[in-house]
């Protein structure tokens, strides 16, 4: 599809099918010979209208919108929708939901990691890392699985807490998976890090100094991998991760395999947070008592007349949050992953604006692969991490 | 906390004259009223400052009230990693004010502006590129304003004739339903059928 414009320049299209376009990404790439010169994504053709269809629906039924964003990390997204409400209400979250919540946050973003390390191995010509990668990743789903009762689109984190208790048997299971997992880690560290053709596709390529990653607002691991350690969950903690020991790895030079090596440090870290989480994780409530929001237990709900009135009102009218507005941003594995909520006082928001990381890190492709090789546009893509659920919503 | 917040929204207030218009603390979120023609030297102050340094644009969205003069609101985030801040900027406009671009001070905003305009028809002025960015190719209208509804105007199907994919107005089987599950007892501005007579006799 070049259209030949001089001697060496032509206008590219790449996508919108692409294997490692991550999703549905279209660029024009404008480039001289193998140089690229300029390029323009187009994105939206996963638009669905996630915000206008959250402002016709209650606080309820808007929070499984919020698992089809980032696909890849679902509740890590629900997560921030329940903080907005919940700090709208003045909603406090017991401390075992809270731990709950923190554990498969944790899940999320090896969930996420790995999915972005092996397939960013497999876009720069490794075939391996992804089948190994993605075999943890069914267990973990399948972990989503027990405690939720579906692998993807959890719907767990309600405002208040969570939608119900860990089954019996499920804290030791994933014990059992976190102990074995830093050995899987090895594994693929091993197939990648000191691969040679890994780090020819890797080092040096897409530098980002810390200035230009401010300007074009990066957040998470893109922002960290030019050497500034900021973490929201050390920042500004939410939840219990204030009382969780936990390291923040940075980069050093800002390049696509300094990225790929805080990503492997990260899953180390979020193993040993999920194993502390396991290990202190108290009893009681998961969720708030305060059923004017959380809904009645099902048991109670057959002998309480309070109780069915509750559950009948929650789940027809939803309850009402109070007028005001909100931002609440939590440390998603991908960046900062806001959602600014602007209540009327119904039982529907009036305004909810999602705020993706990938939607910052993709507008800056063009200025990341200027200069770079066509063949670099892919490993630059890869290690962006991003994913088209949540830049097109 | 709360306090030094506020007393830091009053130091912003007091060295940008004329360009803050209001300070609100919305659960303790400081958030300024910024006039329209200022925002560019209002997001360069707070950019350089030293005593701001919110060198990070995290976002910006429109927001809908119809029944204001001046229907739209843009609302900036911006967030300070040296100072761990947060602040919440909002500008008021309609369809014909553009409202300056911040592209020149934060190239984060890029983006975020053409997402403004795509979804509300919000424009900005001096932006280098103002296209759609998240509708299809083609797409006509304002999809995120509060008047236009939530099935659209056209849906896209495949035509066994022409062979291709054609729009085609909505038409959708059934009605689109949305409940009103507002309480009559409690906040709903309406009146139910047959409770005329009632209400007005109470008055």
């Amino acid at each position: 599809m070049a259209d030949v414009l001089g001697d060496q320049r032509m206008t590219m299209n790449w996508g919108p099918q692409h294997p490692s376009a991550h999703g549905v990404l279209r660029l024009v790439m404008e480039l001289d010979g193998e140089i690229v010169t300029r390029i323009d994504p187009h994105i939206g053709l996963l638009h669905r209208g996630t915000e206008k269809l959250i402002e016709h629906k209650t606080y309820l039924q808007a929070l499984p919108y919020f698992d089809r964003l980032d696909y890849v990390a679902p509740m890590n997204q629900e997560h921030a929708f329940s903080l907005a409400v919940e700090k709208l209400l003045g909603l406090e979250v017991p401390p075992r939901g809270q731990y709950i919540r923190v554990l498969f946050s944790e899940i999320g973003r090896l969930l996420s990691h790995l999915l972005n390390v092996t397939t960013q191995a497999m876009d720069v010509g490794a075939l391996t890392p992804p089948l190994w990668g993605f075999e943890e990743r069914e267990k973990l789903m399948i972990f989503y699985e027990r405690a939720s009762g579906a692998r993807l689109h959890a719907n767990y984190f309600r405002t208040g807490g969570v939608h119900q208790d860990i089954p019996g048997g499920l804290a030791e299971d994933i014990y059992g998976f976190c102990e074995h997992f830093p050995k899987v880690l090895d594994d693929i560290e091993g197939l990648l890090t000191e691969n040679r053709i890994f780090k020819q596709r890797n080092v040096d390529i897409g530098i980002v100094s810390r200035e230009e990653a401010e300007a074009w607002g990066f957040s998470g691991v893109m922002l960290r991998s030019t050497g500034l350690a900021w973490d929201l969950r050390r920042a500004q903690p939410y939840e219990c991760y204030s009382d969780l020991d936990f390291k923040i790895p940075i980069g050093k030079n800002g390049d696509c395999y300094d990225r790929y090596l805080m990503r492997m440090e990260e899953m180390r870290q979020s193993n040993n947070i999920m194993k502390q989480c396991l290990d202190r994780m108290p009893s009681g409530p998961v969720s708030s008592q305060d059923n004017k929001v959380v809904p009645p237990k099902r048991g109670e709900m057959k002998r309480s007349m309070e109780a069915l009135i509750h559950h009948f009102k929650l789940f027809t009218e939803g309850y009402h949050v109070p007028e005001g507005e909100v931002y609440a941003a939590i440390e998603a594995p991908k960046g900062e992953f806001g959602v600014y909520l602007i209540s009327d006082g119904t039982n529907k928001p009036y305004r909810c604006k999602i705020r993706p990381p990938s939607y910052a890190h993709l507008q800056a492709i063009d200025f990341m692969c200027r200069g770079h090789m066509l063949a670099d546009v892919s490993a630059v893509l890869g290690s962006l991490d991003i994913v088209f659920g949540e830049i097109d919503r | 906390m709360t306090q030094t917040l506020e007393d830091f929204g009053k130091e912003i207030s007091d060295a940008l004259p004329g360009a803050v218009l209001a300070q609100t603390m919305p659960l303790g979120q400081l958030t300024l009223e910024v006039a329209s023609i200022d925002i560019v030297r209002t997001m360069k102050f707070l950019r350089d400052d030293p005593g701001c340094a919110f060198a990070v644009l995290i976002d910006i969205c429109g927001v809908d009230w119809p029944q204001r003069a001046k229907r739209f609101d843009v609302v900036y985030h911006l967030l300070s990693l040296t100072k761990n801040r947060r602040i919440r900027l909002k500008v008021q406009t309609d369809e014909a004010s553009p409202v300056p671009s911040v592209v020149g001070v934060f190239a984060a905003a890029n983006w975020f502006e053409r997402e403004a305009f795509d979804m509300y028809g919000i424009t900005f002025a001096d932006h280098p590129d103002m296209r759609r960015l998240l509708t299809d190719y083609g797409f006509s209208g304002y999809p995120m304003r509060k008047d236009f509804p939530l099935s659209g105007y056209v849906e896209v199907h495949y035509d066994e004739e022409v062979k291709r994919v054609v729009y085609r107005p909505v038409e959708l089987v059934q009605e689109f339903r949305d409940f009103d599950f507002m309480s009559p007892w409690e906040g709903a501005r309406y009146v139910l059928p047959g409770d005329e007579k009632s209400s007005k006799g109470r008055g």
